[in-house]
């Protein structure tokens, strides 16, 4: 097990390691552990702490979407970001149930310092707000989730759900017309057929890019309640739709029927005691998935043991320590997100003030437990006044699953390196837009004196909250969405 | 459960979050989308620890009270503890038999209307509470849902009466239905509901006659009524509940309860206590699944008379409020 030692030097002297591990930096010396015991460790050299971070990658300011306002119309608010599996689209959903997609250009061989950068590409309404007159319920249109199908040919497919419907949509590029038709202008209308005295073949020309985005398949009607999580098969043919209580499957191409895989509802309501927050397909197994609940356990179910996966396969939960219990212990264990690594060996929940990561063979705790914004803690009876504390923080994986990312307030996101065991915080802001500008690392003063730079936990504007962050699946480069603003950074490249 | 108020830094005590809690309830039936059900269970769960907090400071206080008083002071009572469900109930009243002083007007208000209106489906009318105890004002007077049960000037209530008019007293609380619309088979049903009027009934002689003086009969069934401090009317549930069903001195009182509810001679009490103390009996009721059955125990006995965990479990009708969106 690898231990991480961090210990003041009392004087430098120089020695030579016995064993050098230059790829990882890592030394092996005869050190002196303490007084009383001499043994062969492993020292990992680290630079300077608190400049840089997070596995030495220095964060760039690339571009920023959105508008510069204030005053922030409440149909811009960002609802769901995601890259593609390729990452040369990025999409992102809002509040008034528009998705819009941006596309990385191609590296240029004159702009090598830096990645393409990316342009809208598309923009199309995807929900509306229904009215469901039988139970006098307005349904939102907010997009809750937008999910990427793997490319199988020249178009791109999506899933994007609001709180009750989920839609299959096609975004294809048409970039070349047919022209020369014989009874039709080029305008469109249609030729007299007598003044026709010769005959053409029409052909394609080449025309202005055009992307059109249709809807392919609308999946409707089977949520009860509020859909939280959508979620794509690694068999590329099904997926899951997870609301409060229930859990359906879907087949891509069928819209009239669904197959529901869990149910939590109790026969009497009144005892219901928690809800599901979250669900997720293995990366690999087609036939394994999890869902996260209200009350802070994940189970994995497995779709071939039964047709209702009510009872699940692992239970993971962590028991709470009793010592941090408060009026609101339930709120801030309930999960918010759930997300496999790629690998599919781990997988990282996130509650209101920590990130775990979980190894799937062990269910009584987590691997790794890291806090985002522990200075809350003293500070949840005013965000439960002001309903910050149910805020949903979304997390992600590094293509490389050894760096997590998440968000917090005051427009900072954090990232914590898994085998440094280090982590930084950032803030997206307007403040640094100029490219390539290396982001200054951040830090909250959680009480005592306040050094220079850092900021109060009183100062701390809980109004600005980055709940939606995603990272390339390959590349290092994220986006990270504020209430109505998408920042895009990038490591800085020499 | 909560070791003191140390551990929150904030200023606020459980009645203020049991105030905020129900205000979020309510806020949440206006919002776009319908109700939330994860935000609405996990607001519950604080209602449900601030509650537990409250009352256990309610028992430590009267535990002292008694220390005081040996000879068993009148009045002392115990926090109301919500009623079992109607299924369950078949044991006698055990009121509080001690007799009640004619200034019954200390009783604790109830602001059940209220709670009822913000939280959805949930049961019975109000009783209005004695002046004295209304004079603070609650903590927040803005929201409808909230409004401290108010009979008016002393004066005004004849001695003994609990509840202003529409509050129905004499009809059993097990008669109190609410409807229910069950989001997935869409059945519209109506519930027997559990007995919120447990403190009010329980020591009050005179709701086992027809209760003499009373102000008014309550309002008839499915009636809106308004509801406001200081005035005698109240307000009811929007989905046209039945009110209960009865008419004030028509049915005989037939509680429910399995445990003597003790009314707190409240007089020197914060007046927003005794509001506070009637909410969190309703809503005791409405936590089934999340009390559990440890919690139940632990609560003190009092004078040999527990709230069971049956009362406790009887989850009331604000989740089948959330049900129903």
């Amino acid at each position: 097990m690898q231990h991480v030692i961090r210990f003041q030097s009392s004087e430098l002297c120089p020695i030579y390691p016995e064993v050098e591990d230059s790829n990882t930096k890592r030394y092996q010396i005869f050190g002196w552990l303490s007084c009383w015991t001499k043994q062969n460790t492993w020292f990992q050299i680290l630079p300077n702490l608190g400049a840089g971070g997070g596995n030495d990658i220095q964060w760039c300011f690339s571009q920023v979407k959105g508008a510069v306002d204030d005053d922030v119309a409440e149909a811009d608010i960002i609802s769901t970001v995601e890259f593609n599996h390729s990452g040369e689209l990025l999409a992102t959903g809002d509040k008034g149930g528009r998705v819009v997609i941006f596309q990385q250009e191609q590296e240029n061989k004159t702009q090598s310092h830096s990645r393409g950068e990316y342009n809208v590409y598309s923009t199309f309404q995807s929900h509306e707000p229904e009215f469901d007159y039988l139970k006098s319920l307005e349904i939102e249109e907010k997009i809750n989730k937008i999910r990427w199908l793997p490319q199988k040919n020249a178009a791109q497919f999506l899933l994007s759900t609001n709180d009750k419907t989920i839609k299959l949509w096609k975004i294809s590029e048409r970039d070349k017309r047919p022209e020369g038709y014989n009874l039709k202008e080029e305008d469109g209308r249609y030729r007299d057929p007598t003044t026709v005295t010769t005959l053409r073949v029409p052909v394609f020309r080449p025309m202005d890019l055009m992307v059109e985005a249709s809807p392919r398949r609308i999946f409707a009607n089977a949520h009860t309640y509020h859909i939280n999580s959508i979620s794509i098969n690694s068999d590329y043919e099904t997926y899951l739709s997870a609301d409060d209580l229930r859990i359906n499957l879907w087949h891509l191409e069928i819209t009239d029927r669904s197959f529901n895989i869990v149910d939590i509802k109790p026969a009497n309501m009144e005892e219901l005691t928690e809800v599901i927050t979250a669900a997720e397909f293995h990366p690999n197994s087609c036939n394994t998935f999890v869902y996260s609940s209200s009350k802070g356990t994940i189970r994995l179910c497995d779709m071939r043991a039964s047709a209702l996966c009510d009872r699940h396969s692992k239970l993971f939960e962590e028991p709470e320590d009793p010592s941090n219990r408060s009026f609101f212990s339930e709120i801030i264990s309930s999960i918010s997100d759930v997300k496999f690594s790629h690998s599919g060996r781990y997988m990282m929940t996130r509650d209101y003030l920590s990130v775990k990561i979980w190894d799937l063979n062990m269910e009584n705790r987590p691997v790794e437990t890291y806090q985002v914004h522990e200075y809350l803690r003293s500070k949840l009876c005013s965000l439960y006044e002001n309903d910050c504390i149910f805020d949903k923080f979304e997390c992600c994986w590094n293509g490389s699953d050894s760096i997590v990312m998440t968000g917090s307030y005051n427009n900072f996101f954090r990232m914590f390196d898994r085998n440094t065991k280090r982590d930084i915080t950032l803030e997206a802001s307007r403040e640094n837009n100029k490219p390539r500008t290396v982001l200054k690392p951040r830090k909250v003063c959680a009480s005592g004196k306040r050094k220079k730079d850092e900021i109060s936990v009183d100062s701390l504007d809980f109004n600005k909250k980055i709940l939606h962050t995603a990272w390339h699946p390959k590349e290092n480069i994220i986006a990270v969405a504020t209430t109505n603003n998408l920042y895009i950074f990038q490591d800085k490249m020499n | 459960m909560l070791r003191g108020r140390r551990r929150m830094e904030c200023t606020l005590d459980a009645q203020s979050l049991i105030s905020i809690s129900l205000r979020k309830i309510h806020s949440s039936r206006t919002q776009r989308g319908g109700i939330k059900l994860h935000k609405n269970l996990l607001v519950s769960y604080v209602l449900r620890n601030a509650r537990q907090l409250y009352l256990s400071e309610r028992y430590a206080e009267l535990y002292r009270r008694q220390q005081h008083y040996p000879d068993g002071a009148p009045l002392l009572a115990m926090p109301a503890c919500p009623p079992p469900p109607a299924a369950s109930a078949a044991a006698p009243p055990e009121l509080a038999a001690l007799p009640l002083p004619p200034d019954t007007q200390d009783r604790e208000a109830r602001s059940c209307s209220a709670v009822r209106g913000g939280a959805e489906l949930l049961e019975v009318p109000v009783c209005a509470a004695p002046p004295e105890l209304q004079r603070a004002p609650c903590r927040d007077s803005s929201p409808a849902f909230y409004r401290a049960s108010s009979a008016g000037p002393g004066p005004g209530s004849p001695p003994g009466l609990l509840y202003a008019a529409g509050c129905d007293f004499g009809a059993p609380h097990c008669s109190s239905r609410t409807t229910v619309l069950d989001l997935d088979t869409h059945v519209v049903t109506t519930v027997e509901n559990g007995y919120l009027h447990q403190d009010c009934c329980s020591q009050c002689p005179c709701c086992c006659q027809p209760a003499p003086g009373l102000a008014s009969p309550p309002p008839a069934p499915g009636t809106k009524r308004k509801y406001y401090p200081g005035q005698e009317e109240e307000e009811g549930v929007e989905e046209g509940e039945p009110g209960g069903g009865g008419v004030a001195g028509g049915p005989p009182f037939a509680p429910c309860t399995k445990r003597a509810r003790f009314e707190e001679y409240s007089a020197e009490h914060p007046q927003d206590s005794s509001n506070i103390s009637n909410l969190i009996s309703i809503f005791g009721s409405g936590f089934t699944g999340l009390v559990s059955r440890q919690q139940a125990d632990s609560e003190q006995p009092l004078n040999g008379q527990l709230c069971s965990k049956q009362a406790l479990a009887s989850l009331g009708a604000w989740t089948r409020a959330i049900v129903a969106f």
